[in-house]
């Protein structure tokens, strides 16, 4: 299409007459939107013309074998892989497909990673500074102040998961359940609009998992959350409605009850033979 | 815990940046002092010709300072920084070319010599403007930073890091090494820049020249090393630690890290320029072998020797080094390159954390057990 075709186009607002840092419209719904996206890797067709579509304030969770797609999903959706078709759209206003990840993050799109990431050499409170919403541009960064208000923001979320004794503690000597929550605290900090957690009770004990499903749901309703995880029971323990991935696409999605009992499902699970 | 409002003067309430400018200071004066009031047969004197290896000394500390910054705390190991140093030298030295004037061998009032012997008719257009001392020393500044910044650009933003930006800063100024090498840059070729007569007017060959300079270095230093400190201990600082570490994490954060390492990178270059500046008029020549690869990599192994990410610990190396540099090649000169690479392999076997960490273990220990040190006394 020329640009003149474009610009006759009426039905539609032109993306460079909408900043980037304009507030993301929810109006319709959904705030994640993903429509026939795909992408292969040396052939691979790691994501397989998926549709999915999160609304403003769920707690939604993924599960999938391995390869289905899901790590690859969140890869798209924060900007760090393009897919070679389909559009992701935060809320109805942003082309997340434009954006790079500073940008999409900035928006409001948390991420935790499966390995947790937390920048060891820093304390607990520092990472949580590095995290909090601000100006993250150079001189700003460079010349910002912490302020009474900022340390009471970061002593809300260090009580909220629990890590208050190891606030001046450098991150690395932290136990790989209390990196998982310095990481979601820092994901907090950053006030998203939308969670995206990958794994977050990888290695973490009976109780520890039990106060993670609690902070999860707590925060729905409030952000929306996006959760992929192998754990069965603790998918069962938090969700209200699952998707299945399999092989790149949405293979299943409803409550867990209706998922467990789809024929596809557990023909994945459990094996062609099944 | 009193935190300064202004980020430039937060280094001023840290200890260790309080007894680093203290100790300077000290010797500065003491230096001064020695120079100028002890009789010229004194033990204790201080030759003009030990006011200038100090200054030289300084000099190189500045320098490490500046590769300290980048390899420490954003974890770009730049194996180019010679170039910057270079560059800043090469701004001095036009600036010194043209105070000489008439004074030269062939006497031309506007031309330096070599561009004489080459057959020049006149000066070219990037050699005006040198004869002005502000412009000069802006172009200390500028010729550094710029290549920094269209290098550092172009690395950055296609996310080249590790060892593949260590090669490419390393092709970087083996590159101008032989562009500087060529008389047709106009440079002054194989030879370089050299047979200084002033600076501001001063006679570069007068003891009170050398020490003006050597101070003038020791501030510098302090300067650049305040500097610095300001930004690791601001939040930008910790961010480049957070980049050095998990670079996409930080990303994920919402901060371009390409443009945090970007900024840093052209403040460190800076700096060295500022150092290689410094260093031309005492030492009185500029040429290309300051560019050559070999000493980018000398300068990494100060600050590895001195310890990464302390900034002090950098300027311990420089010293150290350069001291036993000194001593060494005036004694059995074959083996210097030796006994540095043993040194290198020695510091990184059993002291991974430089002379620095072995200060640090020691003042924890002092700190861990008080109680344990009375008893024993």
């Amino acid at each position: 299409m020329s640009i003149f075709e474009q610009l006759a186009n009426r039905d539609q607002v032109f993306e460079f007459l909408t900043p980037a840092a304009s507030p993301v419209d929810v109006r319709h719904g959904p705030i994640l939107y993903m429509e026939d996206v795909s992408v292969s890797f040396d052939g691979f067709k790691a994501i397989n013309s998926l549709n999915l579509t999160i609304d403003d304030g769920e707690l939604r969770c993924i599960i999938g074998p391995n390869g289905a797609g899901k790590t690859t999903m969140m890869d798209i959706i924060t900007g760090k892989t393009r897919p070679d078709t389909g559009s992701v759209w935060f809320g109805s206003r942003h082309n997340l497909l434009r954006m790079n990840e500073p940008d999409i993050a900035t928006l409001g799109i948390g991420r935790k990673f499966q390995k947790p990431t937390v920048f060891e050499a820093l304390t607990v409170f520092e990472n949580l500074e590095l995290a909090m919403a601000a100006d993250k541009r150079i001189l700003p960064t460079l010349t910002a102040i912490m302020t009474a208000e900022y340390r009471d923001r970061i002593d809300e979320i260090l009580e909220m998961i629990g890590l208050q004794a190891l606030r001046d503690k450098p991150a690395g000597i932290l136990s790989h359940g209390q990196k998982q929550w310095l990481e979601i605290g820092m994901l907090l900090m950053q006030k998203p609009r939308l969670l995206l957690v990958d794994e977050p009770v990888a290695g973490m004990t009976e109780q520890e998992m039990e106060r993670t499903a609690e902070l999860l749901t707590s925060l729905a309703g409030k952000q929306s959350v996006v959760v992929v995880e192998h754990d069965m029971g603790f998918v069962r323990s938090i969700a209200r409605k699952v998707t299945v991935l399999h092989q790149g696409s949405v293979l299943a999605e409803g409550t867990m009850d209706q998922v467990s009992n789809d024929p596809d499902v557990i023909k994945v699970y459990l094996g062609e033979e099944a | 815990m009193a935190t300064s409002q202004t980020w430039l003067l937060r280094p001023f309430q840290e200890r260790s940046t309080q007894l680093f400018l203290g100790v300077l200071f000290a010797a500065m004066v003491v230096v001064t002092f020695l120079h100028l009031f002890m009789p010229e047969d004194s033990a204790l004197h201080v030759s003009a010709y030990t006011v200038t290896l100090l200054g030289k000394y300084l000099c190189y500390a500045l320098l490490a300072v500046a590769v300290d910054l980048v390899w420490g705390y954003l974890g770009i190991l730049s194996l180019g920084h010679g170039a910057f140093f270079a560059l800043g030298g090469y701004a001095m030295g036009m600036y010194l070319m043209r105070q000489i004037g008439d004074r030269g061998v062939y006497g031309d009032p506007v031309l330096p010599d070599f561009m004489v012997f080459l057959n020049w008719q006149e000066l070219p257009w990037y050699w005006q403007g040198f004869d002005m001392a502000w412009f000069a020393f802006i172009m200390v500044l500028l010729a550094p930073g710029l290549l920094a910044l269209v290098f550092g650009f172009l690395a950055f933003r296609s996310r080249v890091t590790g060892v593949y930006l260590s090669i490419i800063t390393q092709a970087l100024t083996f590159a101008l090494m032989l562009a500087f090498f060529r008389n047709e840059m106009g440079f002054g070729g194989n030879n370089g820049l050299t047979d200084f007569k002033d600076i501001l007017g001063f006679d570069l060959r007068s003891d009170a020249t050398r020490l003006g300079l050597f101070l003038a270095t020791g501030i510098a230093l302090a300067v650049g090393y305040v500097v610095c400190r300001a930004i690791v201990t601001s939040k930008l600082g910790r961010v480049s630690v957070a980049c050095r570490d998990a670079e996409a994490r930080t990303r994920f954060l919402g901060y371009r890290v390409e443009r945090v390492q970007l900024f840093v990178f052209v403040v460190s270059a800076m700096l060295a320029g500022v150092a290689g500046a410094l260093y031309v008029p005492q030492v009185g020549i500029i040429n290309p072998s300051e560019f050559s690869p070999l000493f980018s990599i000398e300068i990494v192994v100060w600050v590895a020797l001195g310890g990464r990410a302390t900034l002090y610990g950098a300027v311990i190396g420089a010293l150290l080094v350069n001291y036993a540099k000194t001593v060494f090649t005036g004694i059995m000169p074959d083996a210097w390159l030796f006994a540095l690479g043993a040194l290198f392999v020695l510091v990184t076997v059993f002291l991974p954390k430089g002379i620095a960490g072995l200060l640090q273990k020691r003042r924890q220990k002092d700190d861990d057990q008080p109680g344990a040190q009375e008893a024993t006394a």
